[in-house]
């Protein structure tokens, strides 16, 4: 996984609540047994029409967003199926954070174990984030080190991340060589 | 004071192998169940590292989300076929015991788990789907993992976790007649809504959830990660040690005495605490059918689409109802569809079979409309064949077919066309779930059966017959 500290983006608004990972990777992506190239896929069905023409009235379409790299969400971000191919198609899109009120717990880890930092903030924060990004060219600046978020006019808000994904995150850490150097651990437990 | 403890309490504690201060516990894990899907990215990983599976033995795998129920040797799509040649590969590379697709043991993980008995009360149990809350039903803790986890309990048997909260969903009295576990756990997620076990271990306690048959409660905590939940379990007592007695991976005679009186003990104790405890009243309960993009948005079969000026999230509801093509205050039951699809790990057991063939028999399903039973596992098949199940289905118009998940996230050939609509006895009525475009009704076994025949929604209790 690669180490993300800080990260400084245009942000997307995706005004809301609820979306499942079928909307972010449909179903038919899922055959691939690589992680890599699901970018592509991101949204499929609200980017494109049955013909796979990109819909100029979806939001990521639109000129003004081609660089985003911070998604603002509403509540329950990427509920649903467990895929991982969820996160992947993100990270692949260009996305390294995602801010929403509330995330679905398998999600918010899968997310994590790929270097994307999920963000959980108050919703009137996120509200007004939203609003902002739809109005304007908007950025953000989030410091994971710091876990602080600022806007170009260095509003500053901070946010909570448990240490321990903090750490990882900050570090790129492989978390099974981490975990194998408690082996010794595992296998007195086995043989209780 | 202070010893009563709940079964996720007592299953936690027995697995911690590692706790320190500031961490996640290290939680071992007995059971790992993998699918084609969400299982060849972890195993490449592991493979890059020059690691080994630690316990192929805990290990078990089988073909689901992409066979074909037609015909098992056609798979017109070279991914998928390519897909599940990478399982077969990867279990004979690792030594782990497969079901593929022509194995008599084949079929949804969630299904072949419990009916092998591999699921056990009182064990960790993990696979790279979020439906693997189906095994609390047996007093398991059962949860969802990214393919990530995957190769972590495929390297260590283990996984960081923090311990989970605990909810208390109690169900009093008991479910009317025709009203069912299906009902049940949607009449529960519209409740109290989509997110409201996110963070959470949903238990499911009260009379009307004692009075479920093992397949019933198999429903319930399947969509338990509907309602935001990782896991959701169910107490074991008799009727889980009755299931389990005599099935293939769970031991016979003295050792199997000894397991039961285990299995009985894990239950919650009298006065333990949960953080969180909602109820709801089982009377109160009609059979549901489900009008948006979301399971939270259901209704009772007598009810009607939302009020636009009356809900919170009216962009929401509006978008949900373009999506459906529905009206606002529209009357369920005037709803017409023209897909039925039973099937799914919700409702593919041979109960649920039973129940809609009850509901069929005799009848013919309207003109309109294209009905398939897709059966939860091969033997599952076999049985409802031997019971001559099959017959009443195929003498109505339904299409019965081969193991596999099928129409529920339509990842094979079974697809419902763009702007179709199809009641089905699956979990999820998200956009382009069943195929891009479709439009997804969950209900019960029975609620799909009795729309087959009618072509549009009914109330499942006017019909003469209806097995409780």
């Amino acid at each position: 996984m690669e180490a993300i500290q800080k990260h400084t983006g245009l942000v997307y608004p995706m005004n809301r609540t609820n979306v499942d990972t079928d909307q972010i990777i449909p179903k038919q992506f899922l055959k691939r047994i690589e992680r890599t190239g699901f970018g592509q896929f991101l949204f499929y069905h609200w980017r494109f029409d049955e013909e796979g023409k990109k819909r100029p009235d979806f939001g990521l379409n639109k000129a003004e967003y081609n660089n985003a790299s911070v998604l603002i969400a509403g509540e329950n971000f990427g509920c649903g199926s467990s895929r991982e191919h969820a996160p992947w198609a993100l990270l692949d899109y260009g996305f390294r954070v995602v801010i929403a009120p509330s995330f679905a717990d398998i999600f918010y880890n899968n997310a994590l174990k790929n270097g994307i930092i999920p963000i959980q903030m108050e919703k009137e924060q996120v509200d007004l984030w939203m609003r902002q990004a739809e109005e304007t060219e908007f950025t953000l600046e989030v410091d994971l080190k710091e876990q602080r978020i600022r806007d170009a006019k260095h509003n500053a808000v901070y946010f909570d991340i448990p240490a321990y994904h903090k750490e990882k995150l900050l570090n790129g850490w492989d978390e099974i060589a981490l975990t194998l150097k408690l082996e010794d651990k595992i296998e007195a437990y086995e043989m209780r | 004071m202070g010893n009563q403890e709940t079964i996720v309490d007592k299953i936690w504690n027995k697995h911690v192998v590692h706790a320190e201060k500031g961490k996640p516990d290290l939680l071992y894990i007995d059971l790992h169940l993998v699918h084609e899907v969400t299982s060849p990215q972890a195993f490449e990983g592991l493979h890059m590292n020059n690691r080994k599976v630690r316990r192929p033995d805990l290990t078990y795998a089988t073909m689901d989300h992409n066979v074909p129920t037609k015909n098992r040797d056609v798979v017109k799509d070279e991914i998928a076929n390519k897909q599940m040649e990478t399982l077969r590969e990867n279990c004979e590379k690792n030594g782990i015991a497969l079901a593929d697709m022509y194995h008599p043991d084949q079929g949804i993980v969630h299904v072949i788990g419990p009916q092998l008995g591999l699921t056990q009360p009182g064990k960790t149990i993990v696979c790279g789907d979020s439906h693997t809350s189906t095994h609390g039903a047996f007093g398991a803790l059962a949860f969802g993992i990214g393919t990530s986890e995957v190769e972590h309990v495929l390297a260590t048997q283990t996984l960081w976790q923090e311990q989970p909260k605990t909810l208390n969903v109690q169900v009093k009295g008991d479910l009317g007649a025709g009203v069912t576990a299906k009902d049940l756990i949607l009449a529960i997620i519209a409740k109290f809504g989509v997110r409201f076990g996110t963070g959470y271990v949903i238990e499911y306690t009260g009379d009307a959830v004692r009075n479920l048959s093992m397949e019933e409660r198999m429903t319930v905590c399947n969509m338990s990660i509907e309602a935001g939940a990782r896991a959701g379990l169910i107490s074991p007592d008799e009727k889980t040690v009755e299931f389990l007695r005599g099935k293939e991976y769970v031991p016979s005679g003295e050792a199997f005495d000894e397991l039961a009186e285990s299995w009985l003990a894990l239950a919650t104790d009298e006065g333990a605490v949960y953080d969180k405890t909602v109820t709801i009243h089982a009377e109160e309960i009609e059979p549901q059918v489900s009008w948006g993009t979301n399971p939270g948005m259901c209704v009772p079969v007598s009810g009607r689409t939302p009020v636009l000026n009356e809900v919170e999230y009216k962009e929401d509801v509006q978008r949900a109802l373009e999506y459906m093509g529905l009206k606002e205050n529209q009357p369920i039951t005037s709803i017409e569809i023209d897909h039925v699809f039973i099937g799914s790990c919700t409702n593919s057991r041979l109960s649920d079979l039973k129940k809609a063939a009850a509901i069929v028999e005799g009848k013919q399903v309207k003109s309109s409309v294209r009905a398939i039973v897709v059966p939860g596992s091969f033997s599952v098949k076999l049985q409802a064949e031997k019971e001559g199940i099959d017959t009443i289905f195929k003498q109505a118009g339904f299409e019965w077919r081969e193991a596999g998940c099928s129409m529920c996230l339509a990842m094979n050939d079974d697809i419902v066309p763009h702007s179709g609509r199809c009641a089905s006895t699956s979990n999820r009525n998200f956009e382009g779930r069943q195929g891009n475009g479709a439009r997804t009704h969950l209900v019960s076994p029975e609620m799909a059966a009795a729309a087959a025949i009618e072509g549009h929604f009914v109330d499942v209790r006017t019909i003469a017959g209806v097995p409780n």
